[in-house]
């Protein structure tokens, strides 16, 4: 049993300036959250939008700097080491939404030469490399020559999914990676994704605000609220007997499609919800910590 | 069905592009009957929002061309009509619920401007008048209606400083104003965290029920589907593939792309196993 990635007491604090630009105080975007993922497992992150969920998968790539804590890869301490090209070998991400992700006046090809490149792959390999790759994520090798806007959503998202893997990362972080797309093509970017887990050994971070793919895909699952992990445990047993409150509110919240699911779901009366206020949010903040110490 | 509030017959409608011709809606009918509470479903490409611009007006033409069909409202058919009726109509007997809080309000005007603006011309085309000041208390008392705490102080409030549920609630009041008896939804909360969509589809359901309003719910997620209709049609590729009691199909779904669809969607409980076996070897 080990561990591809720790995080321990990881913290981002935000500054909060006035209007003269003078600090005021700190958003704790990311508190003291720690959890572990195995080797070959897959990590699920839940959370609303303002969760921190983002701000912890940028600290892992190395795009924010932590505040406090510590992030081991493997073992060793990544701090400071994050954004060197050692560490991009290792981890590699896949954004939400390939629209945007890709260049649209690259190739489907340059856009995954680039990775290629930059680690030192020879450039008379690229082209055989490449069409390897675009096996990998079941696509066509002539899909090299075409541009972004030739191809579908889950196309796309598959061309993400190859630029990542180029490197022959060992940890990929998922990003949302199929909210964009329609539920047929989801279902089958995830089939491609719990396939290449099982052929390449991959360790997945996978972030995610829907439950029911999260249900079905992590092994693990933590619930973030307000930059907090306050519920974590087998994804299985985190579904059926959830513990937290905000755990509740969001398994009430999703919308099913069948009598079985709907008896599992938490009945509790939705909060209505205006956006609370800082003094709200302050002492919500005090009610989830005391929880969490509880 | 001659006696629903929204009969759409046998639409079809076809966009012309750089000179080439694909016809988008290929002979679809709905019925909404009043009261009652309809779902269109469909992924990304079926028709269900030229369905839905069709069905307001919304169609820009060209491209698009309606080539045969009737939409009845009320009896009477809105595309033979005289545009002039037809406004009469818009916003007014039959009004939107626009997906996109973040970009269906002008950032530069106050909620009450904006709603405002609404009923001035909603009351001109139907030939009423009102004052300012009757018009505003229509406003706060339908941003009441859509359960805002403080409805003067959101009438007040630019876009920016209201949250992503407030805005949406904000354009359900404006779809509100003029007492309309048909509602359409556009997907309403897709853009919206999951807790806050649940409040939405709640207000509403809650709505449509206490004021008798009928409501078509246009919608690419079948749990949507589930929890705010009693009768769906499911679309694919311009065509009508199944329409049934949402409860019945769920159960057993008929068609094989409404089967695939259902399949496609994860489960809470558990058990959707993605992955093809055979490729792990």
């Amino acid at each position: 049993m080990s561990a591809m990635l720790e995080i321990v007491g990881l913290t981002k604090l935000f500054p909060v300036r006035n209007g003269f630009g003078r600090k005021t105080g700190d958003v704790r975007a990311v508190d003291d959250v720690s959890f572990s993922i195995e080797k070959g497992k897959v990590y699920g992150l839940a959370g609303e939008s303002g969760s921190g969920k983002s701000t912890i998968a940028r600290m892992i790539m190395g795009l924010a700097k932590p505040t406090g804590g510590d992030i081991r890869l493997d073992g060793h301490s990544i701090i400071g080491e994050t954004g060197t090209r050692a560490y991009g070998r290792k981890v590699q991400m896949v954004f939400q939404n390939p629209g945007s992700s890709l260049n649209p006046r690259r190739t489907v090809g340059q856009s995954i030469a680039v990775p290629l490149a930059a680690h030192g792959t020879p450039g008379g390999e690229h082209r055989r490399r490449i069409a390897e790759l675009l096996e990998m994520v079941q696509l066509p090798a002539d899909f090299a020559l075409r541009y972004p806007h030739e191809l579908s959503g889950g196309q796309k998202q598959r061309v993400a999914i190859a630029r990542a893997l180029a490197v022959a990362p060992q940890l990929l972080i998922l990003d949302e990676p199929t909210s964009a797309l329609d539920v047929s093509v989801q279902a089958r970017v995830m089939d491609l994704l719990v396939d290449l887990g099982r052929q390449l050994g991959l360790t997945y971070l996978f972030i995610s605000h829907d439950l029911s793919l999260m249900r079905n895909f992590a092994d693990t699952v933590g619930v973030l609220y307000l930059g907090k992990i306050v519920e974590t445990g087998a994804t299985a047993s985190v579904f059926e007997a959830p513990q937290h409150d905000y755990t509740r509110l969001l398994l009430a919240s999703v919308p099913v499609i069948s009598a079985e699911e709907e008896a599992m779901r938490p009945t509790i009366p939705l909060i209505d919800g205006e956006i609370p206020t800082a003094e709200q949010l302050i002492a919500l903040r005090a009610a989830v910590s005391q929880r969490i110490e509880k | 069905m001659a006696d629903a509030l929204l009969s759409v017959r046998n639409l079809s409608v076809q966009f012309t592009t750089y000179g080439q011709t694909n016809p988008v809606l290929k002979g679809v009918s709905l019925d909404v009957p009043a009261r009652s509470q309809i779902a269109l479903v469909g992924e990304s490409g079926s028709g269900k929002t030229v369905t839905m611009r069709a069905i307001m007006g919304l169609l820009r033409s060209p491209p698009a061309k309606v080539t045969s069909g009737e939409i009845f409202y009320d009896g009477r058919d809105l595309l033979t009509m005289p545009d002039r009726e037809r406004l009469k109509l818009r916003g007014t007997a039959m009004s939107m619920v626009f997906q996109d809080p973040m970009s269906s309000l002008n950032p530069v005007f106050t909620i009450a401007d904006q709603m405002g603006t609404i009923l001035k011309y909603a009351d001109r085309r139907l030939g009423r008048s009102r004052s300012g000041r009757e018009r505003m208390a229509r406003v706060h008392e339908v941003l009441g209606q859509v359960r805002m705490r403080d409805p003067e102080r959101v009438a007040r409030s630019y876009p920016i400083m209201l949250s992503g549920g407030m805005r949406q609630r904000v354009l359900i009041a404006m779809a509100l104003l003029s007492e309309p008896k048909l509602l359409i939804a556009d997907e309403p909360g897709t853009a919206l965290d999951v807790t806050t969509q649940a409040q939405i589809l709640k207000l509403l359901k809650d709505l449509v029920e206490e004021r008798g309003l009928a409501l078509l719910m246009i919608t690419h997620n079948l749990g949507v589907v589930r929890e705010t209709s009693n009768y769906v049609y499911v679309m694919n590729k311009g065509v009508v593939v199944e329409h049934r009691p949402t409860a019945e199909l769920f159960e057993a779904p008929r068609d094989d792309y409404t089967k695939a669809l259902i399949s496609a969607v994860p489960r809470l409980t558990g058990g959707t196993s993605f992955g093809n076996a055979g490729a792990a070897a």
